[in-house]
């Protein structure tokens, strides 16, 4: 194991930033941490850098305990959300800095410079300084950086928040092809599921000091094990409990369905009920329906452009609706129970 | 849908345009006037009379006045004054500002306040306050007697005053400073095995270089130029313990005006090239704040 948590937690006066953490990521892995801001998933990666000191429990890396161990020893890579490179040193001594106080000879630390800008795929950029590069540019030297020093661990705190659009997209790709190449276990934090989704190999969802469930992609979209990671990774639908669309949902549980797991169909089947289409918001390859139950409740569906065409949906007009793949939780933990429809 | 809209035609400018942010010419040049007025009246017209005055009986008079051994003793008291607190303020400044900026603490505030202290006390009272400590009937007074020690109406004690009120100069300049430029660089910097004695030479040093140098040269400036905490701690004694504040008080009390200015004039250059190398830094900060 690479990295190992036991029983965090960590209080900042009366606010408890992490609860009881429990998590273990292994070598060479790639893992997203995914959150909605202030869920605590920074304090988590600073406490694992050594940058914050736990109130309880330790902190294991690479088979070791680090809990008492100085940051400096811990052989960690950071980078921070706003790259924080050096101002005062051009791009080649940034990336030097943590071979020069680590007294690297110096024909071998210039040697690394030159494969990291290869790396980074900065090769030629190396005597500017950070103020003359772009924003992805400053978030490789900054990956340059904390890679030169062949850490064990990667921690990566909301790397792309800073960068607009476009190039946040082409880094996404760029850090997965990283990652193969180089082989170091790399955790980092974001706030966007479909970054966590599209680098990570596995994500730990976190809210309120707590983790939520931690899985492939995949199982935390198909098996969401609470309500919050079903609502967090896409938009829902509440299902209301008279309405035959589930009739063995009672007060205690709640049930939820994605927009594209709703089905429109023209005449009524088992489990469906009639609906009412409100409104028509065409999307491009889809097309959002807003539909009204009988009890007056609303749903949103997603649907294609081939159905929308076969149905011939317009406004006022009556269709039924029916659910696939609905998720049904707990009222009171909102954790996932298994219920049949 | 984007509804079409008729070509524009040709524009016709109208023929009193103005921009709306100027003010009609006669607001501005009284604007612009008063303020040059009282540049000149308050910062430039005394200037001129420093050097005339201290010229009016000729150059031979002006330079005797510097040929004068108590002239030479007081100018010398004062070099040295700069020369002991100016480098002392730098260690504490840097120490405080550094511990506020980058650290978090209980008491921090009051810490903060406890800086701004002598910007606020009166230099006379800051001068009293060491005579209360160290004078002959303050409270170290007969332990200091009793060990040949001479803080008051002595050097020590000009010293200690002149460090005192020139203490929050460099600390001031640079806590706002660090403070906006936060942590994260040091936390790189420790994270990639730097210790903290290695992240504070070489991050946040470098990264407040021309802030530093900008306090040291205010702080210098006051230090070379402080009257009241002085007088009160130095007893006036002649080529002994007269910096060149209090030098040119005395002159210019006997009538000895052309000495007076004359002396005046050193200060006055002084402040001068303080004021040049101030805009010196100051455009070297605004260029670094720029990348």
């Amino acid at each position: 194991m690479a990295i190992q948590v036991q029983g965090v937690s960590k209080q900042f006066g009366s606010f408890q930033a992490v609860a009881d953490i429990n998590l273990e990521i292994g070598a060479d892995s790639l893992v997203a941490l995914l959150g909605p801001s202030g869920c605590g998933k920074s304090t988590l990666l600073r406490l694992i850098a050594g940058l914050e000191s736990p109130d309880t429990g330790s902190i294991w890396l690479s088979g070791q305990d680090a809990t008492r161990q100085r940051l400096q020893e811990r052989n960690i890579g950071f980078v921070f959300q706003h790259y924080a490179l050096f101002k005062h040193l051009s791009v080649r001594e940034n990336i030097a800095f943590g071979m020069a106080v680590r007294k690297f000879p110096k024909a071998q630390a210039q040697r690394r410079v030159d494969e990291l800008l290869e790396l980074v795929q900065l090769t030629g950029l190396g005597n500017r300084y950070p103020a003359q590069l772009s924003g992805g540019q400053r978030q490789r030297v900054a990956l340059a950086r904390a890679l030169a020093v062949e850490p064990s661990v990667l921690l990566l705190d909301e790397p792309f928040g800073a960068l607009d659009a476009k190039v946040r997209k082409d880094l996404r790709g760029w850090l997965r092809r990283l990652h193969n190449e180089v082989h170091v276990t790399t955790f980092f934090v974001t706030h966007d599921p479909e970054e966590a989704m599209e680098i990570a190999d596995t994500i730990v969802v976190m809210n309120k000091g707590r983790v939520e469930q931690v899985g492939s992609p995949i199982e935390i979209y198909d098996q969401p094990a609470s309500s919050f990671v079903m609502g967090f990774l896409g938009q829902v639908n509440a299902v209301p409990h008279t309405s035959p669309l589930f009739p063995s949902a009672t007060d205690a549980v709640e049930v939820f369905v994605r927009p594209h797991d709703l089905q429109v169909v023209a005449a009524p089947t088992p489990n469906s009920a009639p609906a009412r289409v409100e409104r028509l918001l065409h999307m491009g390859w889809h097309v959002q329906a807003e539909l009204a139950l009988e009890s007056g409740q609303t749903l949103t569906a997603l649907i294609s452009r081939e159905q929308f065409n076969a149905l011939g949906l317009a406004p006022a007009q009556q269709v039924h609706v029916l659910l696939s793949n609905p998720r049904s939780f707990n009222a009171e933990s909102a954790r996932r129970v298994q219920i049949p429809a | 849908m984007v509804s079409t809209t008729t070509a524009p035609s040709a524009p016709q400018a109208p023929p009193t345009l103005r921009r709306a942010t100027t003010e009609p010419p006669w607001v501005q040049f009284l604007l612009i006037g008063t303020a040059l007025a009282f540049c000149v009246l308050f910062l430039i017209v005394p200037l001129i009379a420093v050097f005339s005055e201290a010229l009016a009986k000729g150059v031979e008079l002006y330079f005797a006045a510097f040929q004068d051994p108590d002239a030479l003793a007081a100018v010398g008291l004062t070099l040295l004054t700069a020369a002991i607190s100016v480098p002392l303020n730098l260690v504490f400044g840097v120490a405080a500002a550094w511990c506020i900026a980058k650290f978090d603490f209980a008491g921090k505030n009051f810490l903060l306040t406890l800086v701004d202290l002598p910007f606020s006390v009166s230099p006379v009272i800051a001068g009293v306050i060491f005579v209360l400590m160290f004078g002959s009937q303050g409270w170290f007074g007969p332990w200091l007697s009793d060990n040949d020690i001479k803080i008051i109406f002595a050097v020590p004690g000009i010293v200690l005053a002149t460090t005192f009120v020139t203490f929050p100069f460099i600390a001031r300049e640079l806590i706002p400073l660090m403070q906006e430029q936060g942590t994260e660089q040091e936390e790189t910097a420790l994270v990639l095995g730097a210790s903290g004695w290695q992240t504070f030479m070489r991050i946040t040093l470098p990264n407040v270089r021309w802030a530093l140098l900008y306090g040291v040269i205010l702080c210098n400036a006051r230090a070379m130029g402080e009257f009241g905490a002085v007088s009160v701690v130095s007893g006036h004694i002649r080529g002994l313990t007269n910096t060149m504040p209090l030098h040119v008080e005395i002159l210019y009390n006997e009538y000895n005006f052309v000495a007076a200015f004359a002396v005046s004039s050193l200060l006055a250059v002084l402040a001068l090239i303080t004021l040049l190398l101030k805009s010196f830094i100051e455009w070297r900060i605004e260029q670094q704040h720029q990348e």
